[in-house]
């Protein structure tokens, strides 16, 4: 196996091929961090707006419910398709690129949306009532006291969600998207051996992944005060 | 009447809690509220500050009704009334000193200068001049009540509303806290406190309320109420606290 | 947009989804059924094996948690027939669903053995517990219900997993939902109803294991 992989490759590391895989990286990487920085921020907006505490119109609580329920219990490969079609119906063109980055956001929006639940409602109630008895804002009270205490309860499956996110654009080379795995299955239909193609882009994924599990981890260093860490 | 309670009655939920409650206070008055755990002393608080919303009833300051539904009129409430909870509540992934500063410069907005001394100098008439950094978690119980003693007078109230401030303390811790509302009665401040400290109810207030089920069942003097109680429940009452 | 909305030529294909929706459980099923035994044996490794076989695991773990599942059953499905292995789609999903939720599982479990404290068995055995009735009483109780909410929301996010069966000629729904828009290119409609599947079913898992989890071992997990 070594030995096939080794005659192999000096044929596979050529310009061109990296060339053609940097760009592929370049595209999963524009896919995964537009589709969770819009998620975060998304995320973010929807448990806000499903917290009792700051949102006081029931109705506009609930619709914040069935985003995320409804988003978070579909699987990305079918989000993406229906995305698709759906701007395919709409009478859009829309790039593909750009198709795959929006079902990354809806998807990143309700799982993320679900973590910050969690990290809020971890905080005691009673700072809720600290800070509304001395009219700080609802949203005052989410930035100065509520989200600082509950990072050490968002952040860990935070990490996690986020590498489950650049994991999920691997899904986009269904809809053509050039990303890693769309170039890997061409240069493997282009007669190189699946086991170099589809091995080098798996150690670019782990490399990815285990870069944002890095950044978690300082984040969370940053975030949360030595003498609060779990 | 400075603050003045007619008729309340509260609840959460559905179960009502607070049946028919009336008092009121004069400016510089120290009312006490005492009575068994679960007669909804803290919800009379809570009702005050807008944190249960009253059913029925009426409570004036200044002798204009507060609309409790309108959030500007809360908002004014909260203004003038400040609240000490029972179980500190202290914001706490915020320094002490942060905790008495964040609601002048984030709420008043008033200058960060002026707010900073002003809350180093509440801090050291509490005395916990050296505690300015310290988290509330590592700060003991009566170390923390201070702490929100200070945060609450650092807007200004016009009234400060007090809950069990000394329940969840040790007795050496008591004392620390007591001398500070004693400091504070000195200086003319209204305050309505619940308390089960009977010697020092005695001790600060003009005029001692018995709770029992929701409902005010006696009210007068500390030395008339806890000498010589006039209803059965009070009686009760008082020889088990007294007891202690 | 002039696209008029063709519902019933979807719905006569409904029962067809629904017998896919059915194999995307199967599917996930099995998938978890073996990943539990790797993840067991792999938690195990790591409690009680060699130094070299908890590197293994460890490498293992992490390798098959930060790389995406598509591109290891490509790798399965491509590669191993250069190795002389011959998996046909089935296979290849299954084993690469398998080794994915095995990795998953194997901390999982992992953290539900670590987190059994030696001073309850300590307790115990003051108590005069035999071994036995420590396992019964002690260690099985604790390990339910620590284990039961992360394995069963496993178990859901690999049901949303299974779609990617698809992709190699599986028939679960998603492939399902691929055969119909083939037939009458009422993509929409089709995908729409696919997506409702999908959320009626995971809602439907949900329920269920919370209810199983209440009545069988009195565990109230909070289930995806
Ligand atoms: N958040 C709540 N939800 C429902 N019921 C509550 C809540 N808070 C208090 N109660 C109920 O309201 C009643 C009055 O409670 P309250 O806290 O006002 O009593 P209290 O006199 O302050 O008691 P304690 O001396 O124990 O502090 C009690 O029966 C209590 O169980
Ligand atoms: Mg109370």
């Amino acid at each position: 196996m070594f030995a096939t992989l080794i005659a192999e490759a000096p044929r596979f590391f050529t310009y061109w091929n990296m060339v053609f895989l940097a760009t592929a990286v370049g595209n999963t990487l524009v896919m995964a961090f537009a589709g969770c920085g819009l998620g975060l921020l998304f995320g973010l907006g929807l448990a806000v707006t499903r917290a009792e505490r700051i949102v006081h119109v029931a109705p506009l609580r609930w619709l914040a419910i069935l985003f995320v329920e409804v988003f978070r219990r579909i699987p990305v490969l079918v989000l993406l398709l229906f995305v698709f079609f759906t701007f395919q119906l709409l009478g859009f063109s829309l790039h593909a690129l750009a198709v795959g980055t929006i079902a990354i956001v809806l998807r990143a929006s309700s799982l993320f949306a679900e973590n910050f639940r969690a990290g809020i409602e971890s905080v005691h109630p009673n700072q809720w009532d600290a800070a509304e008895v001395m009219n700080l804002s609802p949203l005052q009270t989410l930035r100065l006291t509520v989200l600082p205490q509950a990072w050490p309860v968002i952040l860990p499956p935070m990490t996690i969600g986020l590498v489950g996110m650049i994991k999920a654009t691997s899904l986009a080379s269904q809809i053509s998207v050039l990303e890693l795995t769309f170039a890997a299955r061409q240069l493997n239909q282009r007669g190189f051996s699946a086991l170099i193609a589809f091995g080098t882009i798996l150690v670019i994924y782990f490399v990815i992944s285990w870069g944002v599990a890095r950044l978690g981890a300082s984040v969370e260093r940053r975030l949360v005060p030595q003498h609060r860490r779990a | 009447m400075f603050l003045s309670i007619d008729g309340l009655s509260a609840g959460y939920g559905g179960t009502r809690v607070l049946e028919d409650v009336s008092f009121s206070l004069e400016r510089g008055e120290i009312v006490s509220l005492i009575g068994p755990s679960g007669s909804g002393k803290s919800t009379v608080l809570r009702c005050l500050v807008g944190l249960v919303p009253p059913e029925a009833g009426r409570i004036a300051l200044d002798g204009s009704a507060v609309d409790y539904t309108s959030r500007a009129a809360v908002r004014g409430v909260r203004d003038r009334l400040a609240i000490v909870f029972q179980q500190y509540n202290l914001f706490q992934n915020m320094t002490a000193l942060d905790n008495v500063a964040i609601a002048p410069l984030k709420v008043k907005g008033w200058p960060k200068a002026e707010v900073m001394a002003d809350a180093k100098r509440l801090l050291d008439t509490v005395g916990l001049g050296d505690k300015h950094g310290a988290y509330p978690d590592q700060l003991s119980g009566g170390q923390q009540q201070r702490v929100a003693i200070a945060r609450a007078l650092a807007l200004k109230p016009d009234v400060l509303l007090l809950d069990e401030i000394t329940s969840a303390l040790d007795p050496e811790l008591v004392t620390e806290v007591l001398d500070t509302i004693r400091g504070l009665a000195a200086n003319g401040m209204t305050m309505l406190v619940v308390s089960h400290e009977m010697a020092f109810v005695r001790e600060v207030s003009s005029r001692v309320l018995f709770m029992d089920r929701g409902r005010v069942i006696e009210t007068g003097p500390p030395a008339e109420l806890f000498d010589a109680p006039r209803t059965e429940r009070a009686r009760d009452f008082v020889t088990k606290i007294l007891r202690h | 947009m002039n696209y008029t909305f063709q519902w019933g030529q979807v719905t006569g294909h409904i029962p067809y989804l629904a017998g896919g929706a059915m194999i995307a459980l199967q599917l996930a099923f099995f998938g978890f059924a073996i990943g539990m035994v790797v993840g067991a044996l792999c938690a195990a490794t790591k409690a009680y094996g060699p130094k070299a076989a908890r590197r293994l695991v460890d490498a293992y773990v992490s390798f098959f948690t930060n790389t995406p599942l598509l591109v290891q059953i490509f790798f399965l499905y491509y590669g191993l027939p250069d190795a002389g292995i011959f998996l046909d789609s089935y296979q290849a999903v299954l084993v690469g669903i398998s080794l994915n939720a095995g990795a998953y599982l194997t901390e999982i479990q992992r953290a539900g053995f670590m987190s059994v404290r030696r001073t309850e068995l300590d307790a115990a055995a003051t108590l005069g517990f035999s071994r036995l009735q420590m396992i019964r009483y002690v260690v099985v109780p604790h390990l339910l219900k620590t284990l039961y909410a992360p394995l069963a929301n496993h178990y859901i996010v690999m049901v949303l997993g299974t779609s990617i069966a698809a992709i190699f000629g599986v028939e679960e729904l998603t492939g399902r939902a691929l055969n119909v828009n083939a037939i009458n290119f009422r993509s929409f409609e089709i995908f729409s109803i696919a997506a409702g599947m999908y959320i009626t079913l995971t809602i439907a898992a949900s329920a269920s294991l919370y209810w199983f989890g209440l009545y069988a071992f009195r565990i109230k997990a909070k289930v995806f």
